[in-house]
């Protein structure tokens, strides 16, 4: 099976402090991948090397991927631009027409919930959660085969969250979109990931299929008590 | 921040009114010679109009002053991005910046003259006066871009000529807005005072020869016409685009970081 991310033996230190050691991670196409692990063990900066943005000290990093999606953990929206600029930047990294930037970035904008009333708005006017929307259509829009998210969804509420679950079911289902996301809440990683990837300080100590978790932890509940 | 209301124009206008009774009251102390009355000055002034004379040097000045800008802020501006992103040219074109910012304007006025004059001794003198002070701008505007920012866009591969028109230059602008609106001022005066020297026509021709003649209600209605002039640009174009770039900027008025 092809790969589109692989992490191997991957070590990466900030300003000399060692962040990242020996890690390994590979992402069957296809699959949705959950990476949990606490805070500051190394999530963000593994997401940044997985997009390219930060070269490894020691190890590989492969990516085969036409197009790469990212929503960061910040949601890194120009101030100057509105909804609707915003997704267009970074839609003009496909080289594509004006109008055909614009179409596409209202339709994602509509997909996540923005209607044409709040494409119009600066970031400054939007609320937490519409920003981290609008980071989340900018990454779509791209119509990316490999998608990285850095607790995309951590502001909304729930139904919000749900739908736009439905949205990434939905693309996946009809693309083969692969999927990281990065979260911290276990329901969401086992409700909507193929595979989760635990992490601690430095590396990644265990990756698991949901299906396994769910049937080990059943197991166990039915186990006879001796 | 809390933004307050605004407190009433009428300040403005009686700090004007303030400025004009002491006017007056100078020129009832110390006689015509020294300070013409308003009346006197308002009368010149209109007859200058009159003759035709205040519209060609007004046009010659907006050219001179208009140019040297432009031409220093352009180079300013490139210089300035070019240093932000690579440290080696900061360290290289800091110093000169330093350098031109420590020559007075006049002494570039007297060399400019000996070089070029005419004209052109006046554009270049507004650009090399202006330049240095877009330059440090320049380079703080760089310097601040969220580095979020930069790599969001490279992530979505976003080409360098789209980077540089939508994310660098908007975010310069932003910055670099202040220094542009006070050497804009600044170019007027600069260049009113090149033309003094340089005797090429334009405002400053002008009032060296209402000088030579000692008229000085003439000189006073030069005064006049150069600060009508910079009122006139603030309030047309420096407050209006002021109020466009508030309309993204994050006031405090926001939620959120
Ligand atoms: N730009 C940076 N410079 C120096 N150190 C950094 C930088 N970014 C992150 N670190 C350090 O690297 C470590 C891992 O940070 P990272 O952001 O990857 O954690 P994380 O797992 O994403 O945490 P969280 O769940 O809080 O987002 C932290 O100890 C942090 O202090
Ligand atoms: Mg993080």
């Amino acid at each position: 099976m092809t790969e589109p991310l692989r992490l191997d033996g991957v070590d990466f230190a900030h300003d000399g402090r060692p962040v990242l050691r020996g890690l390994d991670l590979s992402l069957p196409a296809g699959t949705i991948t959950a990476l949990m692990g606490p805070s500051g063990c190394g999530k963000s900066t593994l997401i940044a090397l997985a997009a390219g943005l930060l070269t490894p000290d020691a190890g590989r990093v492969a990516r085969r991927c036409a197009r790469l999606g990212i929503v960061f953990q910040d949601p890194a929206l120009l101030p100057w631009k509105t909804a609707l600029g915003n997704v267009g930047f970074a839609l003009r990294g496909l080289g594509l027409g004006r109008a055909e930037r614009r179409a596409r970035a209202r339709a994602m904008l509509d997909a996540v919930g923005l209607g044409p009333g709040d494409a119009g708005k600066y970031p400054r006017q939007l609320s937490g959660g519409m920003r981290q929307r609008v980071a989340l259509a900018r990454a779509l829009a791209v119509a990316p085969d490999l998608l990285l998210c850095d607790e995309a969804f951590s502001a909304l509420d729930a139904p919000v969250r749900a739908k736009l679950w439905q949205l990434l079911h939905e693309l996946r289902a009809r693309t083969g979109l692969t999927i990281l996301f990065v979260t911290h809440d276990q329901d969401e990683a086992m409700e909507h990931a193929d595979r989760l990837a635990i992490m601690a300080p430095g590396r990644i100590e265990q990756t698991a299929s949901v299906d396994a978790c769910i049937s080990a932890f059943t197991s166990r509940m039915n186990a006879p008590v001796s | 921040m809390a933004r307050k209301r605004p407190p009433s124009r009428l300040w403005s206008l009686a700090g004007l009114a303030l400025l004009l009774v002491l006017w007056e009251a100078g020129h009832r102390i110390w006689g015509p010679l020294v300070l013409p009355g308003l009346a006197e000055t308002g009368v010149t002034l209109w007859h200058m109009i009159a003759e035709g004379r205040v519209a060609p040097a007004l046009a010659q000045t907006a050219g001179n002053a208009g140019m040297g800008w432009v031409l220093g802020a352009a180079t300013a501006m490139i210089a300035g991005t070019l240093a932000g992103l690579r440290p080696e040219a900061q360290r290289a074109l800091q110093p000169v910046a330093v350098v031109l910012l420590g020559i007075p304007a006049i002494a570039w006025v007297v060399l400019a003259l000996l070089w070029f004059g005419g004209r052109w001794a006046v554009v270049f003198t507004v650009a090399v006066a202006t330049g240095p002070l877009v330059f440090a701008a320049a380079v703080a505007g760089v310097h601040s871009l969220d580095g979020g920012l930069v790599r969001m866009a490279r992530a979505f591969r976003v080409p360098l000529g789209a980077r540089l028109a939508h994310m660098h230059l908007p975010h310069m602008l932003g910055h670099v807005f202040p220094a542009l609106a006070t050497t804009l001022a600044m170019s007027w005066k600069v260049s009113v005072m090149a033309e003094l020297l340089a005797g090429a026509g334009g405002i400053g021709d002008g009032l060296a020869t209402a000088r030579a003649h000692v008229d000085t209600a003439a000189m006073m209605a030069w005064v006049l016409v150069v600060v009508a002039v910079l009122v006139a640009v603030d309030l047309a174009l420096l407050q209006p685009l002021q109020r466009r770039m508030v309309h993204w900027r994050d006031d405090g008025r926001g939620v959120g970081t």
